[in-house]
């Protein structure tokens, strides 16, 4: 019984679907070279002595790594529409090992999106001190733990019709109110909300990048509740789901 | 490890019922079903007997609203995870991106002792196809690959809901001697049909289901006789009825204007008998009765809703 190789295979055939995989890199990198480029001379992005591909980088590597993890849901979705789950519920295959396929399968989506989102920001003349990358890299995969999870649950319990427009409109929302897009002032109601939501802090993870600070208490904890109750979510989810489609 | 040597199959009191916008929907009200283990058994029944709802039962898909299910003295569960259950379902495809051959080792990789992979894929006659990827597959193709992947499993007992049903003839006939050849093994196989010729030909007793109810289990000849019975219909001027029920093979005569309606539990014997003693008839007819039309007249037509 090896659950590697279920693993490895996984991993294979998650990058073998050309569809999915130019989709879900080309887009954050698309969208960052429409919006970087014109404006990759701009060094000083409104007084913050931060220059917009860095700023734009940043922003754009919490939503292509957030949206690269949702998506495991999608084809979650489509394997249950064809009935696979069913089949593998009689495999002797774990829970454990399911959901540590999907979830490292969602990492290397979310990685490789984010490696190819630094690769394009270089292009664009950003660069930082080696530390920097680091940190920013390893809090951000912290910070992906609710979405992988949150793939998983939202793949067990919508079909594949609506699932689309939920995680389409899903990332979208949790962008603008994470700050991804525009920054979040830094008080008032807003702000107050913005800290509750875990693309908040995803983006505070990427924001290291432009002297931002690492996480401090409030979000160790708020990211900690959302990771616990979307992995019981997606537990119960996956257990729930037998039905035939 | 004992338990899985000696134990049987013993489904006892199982019952479920389903909502629906027409109220409950009662698809399996509590049958008693005990196989040993070696048999290959069919569920025989008409859409709607019950027979996949108890697949479901069987393998832990669903959970009874009442009854028990042990597959060699455990819960479906505990088999499942111990790797001694390989099925087919009825309703299905195969995910896609990988070949048939990488599908099928994937599938061998999560079991504790199964079949080689080349080994299934001559069996089930998948070698022109092993490295085409599974959305490039045809239905039959599909059918026999998923029969591949509850092959390798080398489970202790395989389940098989309707498995024939996207397979051309040559299809059907290349499945069953696959399955018989693992079942010759000392397995225990249930499958599921709505095919009166398929539980005939191909398993050692037959469970026929009805209305979410066993209504009959035997060897398959005697359930034959209880659901194949044919019908003689033709134009003989001037026969006596009566004469006609007298016949060997014939259960009841009946006359339709012109025409007389033999129901027959032997319809060779009964036409040999006929033309024997009425060289005269003509326009003759003989047809078999639908399963649906069998069971109704097995079960009755109480609760056919």
């Amino acid at each position: 019984m090896s659950a590697a190789t279920y693993l490895r295979y996984e991993l294979l055939r998650t990058f073998r679907n050309r569809r999915f995989v130019i989709f879900s890199f080309g887009f954050p990198l698309a969208l960052y070279y429409l919006i970087a480029a014109p404006n990759r001379n701009e060094s000083d992005l409104g007084g913050s002595g931060i220059s917009a591909p860095l700023y734009l980088m940043c922003g754009l590597a919490a939503f292509g790594t957030m949206s690269a993890m949702l998506s495991s849901g999608a084809r979650i979705a489509g394997e249950r529409q064809v009935g696979w789950n069913r089949q593998l519920r009689i495999t002797p295959l774990t829970t454990r090992d399911y959901f540590r396929a999907k979830v490292v399968t969602g990492y290397a989506m979310a990685l490789t999106s984010l490696l190819l989102l630094y690769a394009a920001g270089a292009t664009l003349g950003v660069s930082m001190a080696a530390g920097d990358w680091v940190q920013m890299t390893l809090l951000i995969c912290v910070g992906l733990i609710p979405f992988a999870a949150g793939g998983i649950f939202l793949g067990h319990l919508l079909t594949i019709d609506s699932i689309g427009p939920v995680i389409g409109g899903l990332t979208a929302l949790l962008s603008i109110l994470g700050g991804a897009w525009f920054p979040i002032s830094s008080s008032g109601a807003m702000h107050d909300i913005a800290q509750l939501v875990p693309s908040y802090w995803l983006v505070q993870a990427s924001r290291i990048a432009v002297g931002g600070q690492p996480w401090g208490a409030k979000g160790w904890v708020v990211m900690g509740i959302w990771s616990a109750a979307m992995i019981v979510l997606a537990r119960r989810a996956y257990r729930r789901d037998t039905k035939r489609a | 490890m004992d338990e899985l040597e000696n134990g049987r199959i013993e489904l006892r009191g199982l019952t479920k019922s389903f909502g629906s916008p027409q109220g409950p929907v009662h698809a399996v009200r509590a049958i008693d079903v005990s196989i040993g283990r070696g048999e290959t058994v069919a569920l025989l029944g008409p859409n709607g007997a019950g027979k996949s709802t108890t697949i479901d039962m069987l393998l832990g898909l669903t959970v009874p609203d009442g009854g028990t299910v042990s597959l060699f003295g455990m819960e479906p569960t505990a088999a499942v995870d111990a790797g001694a259950i390989g099925a087919m379902l009825q309703t299905g495809a195969l995910i896609r991106d990988l070949s048939v051959r990488e599908l099928v080792t994937v599938m061998a990789s999560l079991y504790p002792n199964p079949l080689g992979v080349d080994e299934v894929l001559d069996l089930t006659g998948i070698d022109g196809f092993a490295e085409r990827r599974t959305q490039k597959l045809s239905g039959g193709e599909t059918q026999r690959a998923r029969f591949a992947i509850a092959l390798v499993s080398n489970p202790e007992l395989l389940v098989l809901d309707e498995p024939t049903v996207a397979m051309d003839v040559e299809g059907r006939h290349a499945f069953w001697s696959a399955m018989r050849e693992f079942a010759a093994g000392g397995k225990t196989v249930v499958f599921a049909t709505h095919y009166l010729e398929e539980a005939d030909a191909y398993a050692d007793r037959v469970v026929l289901m009805a209305h979410g109810r066993v209504v009959a289990d035997g060897p398959p000849n005697e359930i034959k006789a209880m659901v194949g019975s044919k019908t003689i219909r033709a134009t003989i001027p001037g026969a006596d009825l009566d004469e006609l029920a007298k016949l060997p093979g014939v259960t009841a005569a009946d006359s339709r204007g012109e025409a007389v309606v033999l129901a027959c539990s032997d319809s060779d014997e009964a036409i040999r008998a006929l033309l024997e003693r009425f060289p005269e008839a003509r326009d003759i007819e003989i047809s078999a009765a639908g399963l649906e039309e069998a069971f109704l007249r097995l079960t009755g037509d109480e609760e056919a809703a």
